[in-house]
């Protein structure tokens, strides 16, 4: 694994270097986009101010990689997902979850738990009708996707990082991210794939 | 005018907030139709140009002799022809820009006196009053933001590049909402802003009078309150990325229809 993802690494310094013109308009805009946004959570400020290298390269290309780097995207971003010791928690504790727009803006409290807000762009419980549609529905999920490990392992890695599936998804890469741990994407993965949960019953 | 006072107590929603969400879409809905000659919006108009018209700063001046790109003193369709780039400061300055760059030339104001964040800030609503008024005199008129100077065209550019800058905790670009058709966020619609049909539709109605807060508010608000809920930082008042986006985004929405104060939720 490590030598795949070593092997991924030197593969993504090896592209070729963007036009120079662009080069300029690039300096610029990270220059203008520093220059423009101050205060609040100091680490609001750098985590925007500094982009990782998935992010550089999906903004880069609109979202849209050629195919060969998508598949390096999501070959270093499969091999930096970690496991919970158990992959399903408490169903109930995921609705919490996702109904919890809360965290990570600048006037966010630091330290306290953040919310996935789930509900934002999925519908998930049947109850619940104040759902976006940005992402597919889960409505369902466990019933129309199947019950066992691997579902309950597919629907974790999904979470934790959607990029290792779809090299610049809308998603954010939760786990990937530290939005959630990986003991609250647990609980997500209970209410997807709990056939008692809010989703399935 | 003074009838305007009795719609003003807007309902204040203190439910959950996604049930809250689903009433204030509806309600916005009938708003918007009940108001269409009376908007409360069109109080702050007012407010606004006995703002613009009153001397104040050091320099004790009125605004009535700031240039908004058609010459001084014209504010009729000026808004229209905004972001665009200006010789006197040179730069491009969006609507709200250009009113600090005045009262600073014109009234003397210094650094101190602006607001330092996009955000609306209660304490300091001369700019949302003094941006609706300007604006508004170019009501019933198509949006022609120009994209001729060379400090216009980088502009554009960088606020391209900025509209698919992904960054932050959530990987968030104003892209990653704002560029499929026909979806939504909870139960709020979100415009696909790089269409014209879609961009000309929202754009020209900013600034806007907002029903839960029951204040005018600025493009500049606008796009800072996506950023915060973008999990990015303080978008800083009058910024260069600020203007640079409204640059990108005017050429969306250019032939639009300028339709201020707008109603929005």
């Amino acid at each position: 694994m490590k030598r795949a993802a070593l092997a991924i690494a030197i593969a993504l310094l090896a592209l070729p270097a963007p036009a120079p013109g662009q080069d300029a308009l690039a300096e610029r805009t990270e220059a203008a986009f520093i220059a423009s946004f101050a205060g609040g959570e100091p680490s609001v400020l750098i985590r925007t101010g500094l982009q990782d290298e998935v992010q550089r390269l999906c903004s880069e290309h609109r979202n849209a990689p050629p195919a060969g780097l998508a598949q390096l995207i999501e070959g270093a971003q499969r091999a930096a997902i970690r496991y919970p010791a158990k992959l399903m928690g408490d169903w109930r504790e995921g609705e919490r979850i996702a109904a919890d727009f809360t965290g990570l803006r600048y006037d966010d409290k630091a330290g306290q738990p953040n919310g996935g807000n789930c509900y934002a762009c999925h519908q998930i419980a049947r109850e619940e009708l104040a759902y976006g549609t940005v992402g597919p529905s889960l409505l369902g999920y466990g019933k129309a996707r199947g019950w066992g490990v691997a579902a309950q392992r597919l629907a974790y890695e999904r979470i934790y990082n959607s990029q290792a599936f779809t090299a610049c998804s809308a998603m954010p890469r939760f786990g990937h991210n530290g939005v959630l741990t990986p003991e609250q994407i647990a609980h997500l993965v209970a209410l997807l794939l709990d056939p008692g949960s809010s989703t399935n019953r | 005018m003074k009838r305007l006072w009795v719609l003003f107590p807007i309902w204040v929603f203190v439910l959950a907030p996604a049930v809250a969400d689903e009433r204030l879409e509806a309600t916005v809905r009938q708003y918007r139709e009940a108001l269409k000659d009376a908007s409360p919006g069109e109080l702050f108009v007012a407010m606004g140009e006995e703002l613009f018209r009153t001397p104040r700063g050091p320099k004790n001046a009125s605004l009535e002799a700031c240039d908004f790109g058609l010459g001084p003193g014209v504010v009729k369709g000026a808004y229209a022809q905004l972001p665009r780039y200006f010789a006197d400061t040179d730069r491009v300055e969006d609507l709200e820009s250009r009113l600090m760059s005045c009262m600073r030339q014109l009234q003397g104001f210094s650094e101190d006196a602006f607001p330092h964040h996009a955000r609306s800030d209660p304490r300091m609503p001369d700019f949302e009053r003094l941006a609706v008024y300007v604006a508004a005199q170019s009501n019933g008129m198509k949006l022609a933001a120009p994209l001729a100077h060379p400090k216009e065209v980088e502009a554009y550019r960088i606020g391209e590049r900025l509209f698919y800058r992904r960054a932050g905790a959530y990987d968030f670009s104003c892209a990653t909402c704002h560029m499929q058709q026909g979806k939504r966020i909870r139960l709020q619609h979100l415009a696909q802003l790089t269409n014209p049909g879609e961009a000309q539709g929202v754009f020209p109605t900013w600034p806007a009078y907002r029903v839960a807060p029951g204040a005018v508010h600025t493009l500049q608000d606008w796009l800072a309150i996506c950023y915060w809920a973008a999990r990015h930082p303080q978008l800083r008042y009058g910024s260069e990325a600020s203007i640079a986006l409204q640059v990108f985004l005017a050429q969306s929405a250019n032939g639009g229809v300028i339709a201020v104060p707008g109603v929005k939720r």
